[in-house]
């Protein structure tokens, strides 16, 4: 509720310092299960991706963020599970333990998860690598997988900074993926959809 | 505070209306320009509720078009990872300069940005010690800024023409030059559908051609002289003036701004507005027909100025 309200108040006021515009609007899951995979440049790609969805579908938006880093400190546990509602990801591998437990509990309650595959900001706007343990997600069962690309958040709030600059923010929704139940084929099919959407953002002339 | 208006701007307010609908009117027909038109209705109501409210917002509504036209073109352009600091400094240029001519410090509007913006952010970009591109990015830096910001200004200043020396005030004068310059895009646009014919600038902006060109200025000096009297009160060869130049300097702000996103491999500098692409697209010939407005008329018709 808190958390819908907030991101409806937000919406003008992206528009206004942002700039906020997004392509590819109607392929975002109205409901859930779904898995929306995105690229991850600075703590504002969860804000700006959030703001994409349709109202109805806010509520069930879920990110599923870093346990070590969201859960260190009382605040950022605060806001990370209270304000932002995360599916913490243990990003230790640790015997016995599944790491995805709450994300697989989220999807089965018909939640719309967000995953960030490259599994940290990197550098701003280069699309790291991705790590493979959506597929194990989507997998099993007839989940839908969309691919979005946030343009511009890495430059506003990059990894490191504090104060945010002002630049044009433009996020790009794909068509939603075949998944199978190769994993490489997954992944060759969501790298491909990722750099695609990249190509189809405004030109960056950044050095 | 309906009564306190000018009739000339309730009757050019009205005007405005009817060429609204008769646009809404047509967009049923025409699909190609309905999200065009939605977006006009919202400007034209943004405008319409600021002068009603008064100077103060239309101050702030100039201050938040200047900030979002600069926050285009520093996405665009081309910057350096290092001058984080020094573009955040060219934001903070905007509601201080608003702030001057909020405060109708003249003086002091005229040299904040051509002088001592222009000096401070060069001075800032040395900071950080990268030399490699210095020269390029304080000249970017500076040209948005007083594109932008600067001339865009002068709109706003406009506002602080005093009652008397204005048949309709200054938001008389804000009207004129707002209607002028976009009915002047809207003419050398149609004029250059309808006619056709040989290119002006084929390798800036393809879709231009002489017609065009000469059309829109002939149909925009008609305007000129229609309704300059009503509220300019410039006498004859001001207004004389004002209509050969004000549709050239629409066509020089328009492909200056075509000639830069060419340069940057964009169509439209953003898709902030429906139809219209950005903001720094709908107020490119606005940068160019404000300051030659503003001057015309401190030049023939001020004293304040």
């Amino acid at each position: 509720m808190l958390r819908t309200a907030l991101i409806l108040m937000l919406r003008p006021v992206l528009w206004l310092v942002l700039g906020l515009s997004i392509a590819g609007r109607a392929h975002l899951p109205r409901k859930g299960p779904a898995i929306v995979a995105a690229n991850h440049n600075s703590h504002l790609d969860i804000l700006v991706l959030a703001a994409a969805f349709k109202r109805e579908a806010l509520p069930l938006v879920t990110p599923v963020a870093a346990a070590d880093y969201f859960l260190a400190t009382p605040l950022l546990r605060f806001i990370a599970q209270k304000i932002i509602g995360i599916v913490p990801l243990d990003r230790t591998i640790r015997a016995g333990s599944d790491p995805l437990q709450g994300a697989r509990a989220a999807l089965e309650a018909g939640r719309i998860l967000i995953v960030f595959p490259e599994g940290t900001r990197g550098a701003p706007e280069e699309l790291g690598a991705l790590k493979s343990g959506l597929t194990k997600l989507c997998r099993d069962g007839n989940i839908p997988l969309i691919p979005a690309y946030i343009q511009g958040a890495g430059r506003i709030l990059p990894k490191g900074t504090r104060v945010p600059v002002p630049f044009t923010c433009t996020v790009l929704i794909g068509r939603p993926l075949q998944t199978s139940t190769d994993r490489a084929e997954t992944m060759a099919a969501l790298s491909a959809a990722l750099d695609t959407l990249k190509a189809a953002a405004p030109p960056l002339h950044w050095d | 505070m309906i009564d306190t208006i000018p009739h000339q701007l309730l009757y050019g307010f009205a005007a405005i209306l009817a060429l609204l609908v008769v646009g809404s009117v047509a967009a049923m027909k025409l699909q190609a320009i309905r999200a065009r038109v939605v977006t006009w209705w919202v400007i034209a109501g943004a405008l319409a509720a600021a002068f009603v409210i008064g100077k103060g917002a239309v101050v702030v509504l100039f201050a938040l078009i200047s900030f979002m036209a600069l926050r285009e073109y520093l996405s665009l352009a081309p910057t350096r990872r290092e001058d984080r600091a020094a573009l955040l400094l060219a934001y903070a240029v905007v509601p201080l300069a608003y702030l001057f001519i909020w405060l109708d410090w003249y003086g002091v509007t005229l040299v904040a940005i051509p002088v001592y913006a222009f000096l401070l952010l060069p001075a800032v970009l040395v900071l950080n010690g990268r030399t490699r591109g210095y020269l390029a990015a304080a000249g970017t830096l500076h040209w948005g800024l007083v594109v932008t910001v600067y001339n865009l200004g002068y709109a706003a200043l406009l506002m602080n023409v005093p009652n008397q020396e204005a048949p309709a005030g200054g938001a008389g004068l804000l009207y004129f030059l707002l209607v002028v310059t976009a009915l002047n895009d809207v003419a050398q646009y149609v004029c250059g559908r309808l006619i056709g014919g040989p290119k002006i600038m084929p390798s800036v902006s393809p879709n231009k051609t002489w017609a065009g060109f000469l059309g829109g200025c002939v149909m925009t000096a008609g305007l000129v002289v229609l309704l300059a009297p009503i509220f300019t009160g410039l006498p004859a060869v001001a207004v004389g003036l004002l209509a050969v130049l004000l549709p050239v300097a629409g066509f020089a702000g328009d492909v200056t701004m075509s000639a830069i996103k060419r340069d940057l491999g964009v169509k439209d500098t953003a898709k902030l507005l429906p139809g219209h692409g950005g903001i720094l697209d709908r107020v490119d010939s606005l940068t160019f027909t404000a300051p030659l407005t503003f001057h015309v008329f401190a030049f023939f018709s001020s004293a304040r100025f």
